[in-house]
């Protein structure tokens, strides 16, 4: 089998988002910037089954520019084989995402493409889904643990009420959950190892594909902040204010 | 032109989120009508049919929509949608799952997770875990829009009278199989819409310790919520995880106990109207969005809060 992973470059999840002043978005310059975490989780998994002899190949894909190739530098030193780079030059949506992975999943032929459920910077939930359905391949969303089997996977999902089992033909995208596994450390010799590892680029332009915002964002705010409250000195103190000042007790 | 809701159900309730999504769909447009795919659901749609603000209720009742097979509905929906300029439906595990397999048929760009409705097609919406709000308008003709549903109340259920229409089922995918569901059974209320939400974190050290927890939750009717550090270490189903991640609450009253407040817990439960905190450590970041906190050790703080409450004779329900 062969493995197709998308990740993204995001702001690191641990860094305080800062919105800016003219509401055009948000600052990025000199940010730290991360794989999305959940793509974390798509590369382990897809190491796990190839080092379990089940996949044969992984290619790391990202699309943006030219510093998140530093996102499949990263997948490549802990385990995809070689990489691939779409450029663009602006922020693209979800739905030309999935087109322009649509025209690399034509030319690369994946049995499988892993990426995370969700990015933390746009919030959108939507990409995995929306290549599933151009392709017309079945979609297993929000996994929490994948079963490899003769030409399907099981696949149990992560829902509201609690977990869903399916079963997936193969060919199939599948969407990170967090819980999927733990992501490895890459270690110095395979991020050295990675150095020598292929990337190759492509200009989304070169594609084919329609990848015009068809979203406008109007501006971007800081959302309304909460008010400070106070310390409490005391259990009976707080049981007191819930009841008698917040009333909601 | 009209607004096409998802219903999310289990063939025999409306799941009630739905309602919160009626109340966005039908400030979107008043010609709302919702569509329920399931097999025999007549409950279901003759229950949304008693919706004031729901006009129309087209029912497919067939085996294949039995469980939320994505690519089912995707179908069904597909061949209803050229009547609509809107498909909505909530923005929890089922409408995240669904919509952007229908947007991306219908060549739309999906706006997710809405949490208020500005025109028919300008919305405002968060980013980077509720760090920001992002206004934006969408210029396709055909808009998917997923919608959080504790931002909007939930509908009236009754009063109304809304037509029922059947319709024909579309093909079935062959190549996804629904195996089993496990589903936590609760007396409790529901987490995304409970009035009281008591969260555990990594403070709690173990499962057994959430005892103290659910005797507070059992005090006071209330939800039993985690952070993800929580449920990854094992104390807790998935199920109740509340964070960018997991589920957006926003009851009257939040309690995080032993939750440090990663921003993306807070990204669940910022909203709520009143957040009480219990943290043995003072600096800890949950602080900052608490009303009320409490430095304390929770092993001591807890039984003492149950016992407190246990000495109110009126606890609102």
């Amino acid at each position: 089998m062969k493995i197709l992973v998308a990740v993204k470059r995001v702001i690191d999840y641990n860094v305080q988002i800062r919105v800016k002043e003219d509401g055009s978005g948000v600052v990025t310059d000199n940010v730290k910037m991360s794989t999305n975490p959940p793509d974390d989780n798509a590369i382990e998994e897809a190491v796990k089954i190839k080092e379990a002899g089940k996949a044969k190949e992984i290619v790391a894909i990202t699309i943006g520019e030219e510093k998140a190739q530093e996102t499949v530098r990263k997948a490549l030193a802990v385990g995809a084989d070689r990489g691939i780079h779409v450029k663009v030059d602006n922020v693209i949506e979800p739905l030309a995402v999935s087109k322009i992975l649509k025209k690399i999943v034509e030319k690369e032929n994946p049995d499988l493409v892993f990426m995370g459920k969700q990015a933390i910077d746009d919030d959108c939930n939507q990409t995995g889904q929306m290549l599933a359905a151009l392709l017309n391949w079945p979609q297993a969303t929000f996994a929490s643990k994948i079963e490899v089997k003769d030409n399907a996977l099981e696949v149990t999902r992560e829902i509201d009420e609690g977990l869903e089992t399916i079963e997936v033909n193969v060919p199939a995208i599948v969407t990170c959950d967090l819980r999927l596994n733990e992501p490895r450390y890459a270690s110095l010799p395979n991020i050295m190892k990675a150095k020598k590892k292929p990337i190759e680029q492509i200009n989304a332009s070169d594609l084919g594909v329609d990848i015009n915002p068809r979203i406008e964002q109007i501006k971007v705010e800081e959302p309304p902040k909460r008010k400070a409250g106070i310390k409490v000195a005391s259990v009976e103190e707080l049981v007191q204010k819930l009841k008698n000042e917040a009333k909601v007790i | 032109m009209s607004v096409l809701l998802i219903a999310e159900h289990n063939n025999k309730e409306v799941r009630p989120f739905t309602y919160n999504a009626i109340t966005a769909a039908s400030q979107i447009n008043e010609d709302l009508h919702v569509l329920v795919l399931g097999h025999q659901a007549d409950e279901v749609a003759k229950s949304l049919s008693e919706v004031p603000s729901v006009k129309k209720v087209i029912h497919v009742d067939n085996e294949i929509y039995e469980n939320y097979i994505a690519e089912n509905y995707t179908s069904a929906i597909i061949k209803h949608a050229e009547n609509y300029s809107h498909i909505v439906s909530s923005a929890n595990t089922f409408g995240k799952n669904l919509m952007p397999r229908i947007a991306a048929l219908l060549d739309t760009s999906q706006v997710s997770d809405i949490i208020k409705v500005i025109s028919e097609d300008t919305f405002l919406r968060p980013i980077y875990a509720g760090n920001a709000f992002a206004t934006v308008k969408s210029n396709d003709k055909k808009k998917c829009v997923t919608i959080r549903p504790t931002s909007f109340d939930p509908a009236d259920k009754s009063g109304g009278s809304a037509e029922i229409t059947k319709s024909d089922p579309a093909e079935a995918s062959s190549s996804t199989k629904f195996l089993k569901k496990e589903e936590v059974k609760s007396d409790r209320p529901e987490l995304g819409t409970a009035r009281i939400v008591i969260s555990g974190g990594r403070g709690m050290q173990n499962g057994e310790n959430f005892k103290l927890i659910s005797d507070i939750a059992d005090k006071l009717n209330a939800a039993i919520g985690a952070s993800r550090a929580a449920v990854d270490a094992g104390y807790i189903t998935n199920d109740h995880q509340v964070g960018q991640t997991g589920k957006v609450v926003v009851p009257d009253l939040y309690i995080a106990v032993g939750i440090s407040g990663a921003i993306q817990h807070l990204a669940g439960m910022k909203e709520s109207k009143v957040i009480v905190a219990i943290n043995k450590d003072g600096e800890a970041p949950i602080f900052s969005v608490a009303d009320y906190g409490l430095e304390a050790d929770l092993f001591e703080a807890l039984p003492q809060f149950l016992s407190e409450l246990n000495k109110l004779n009126t606890i609102q329900k």
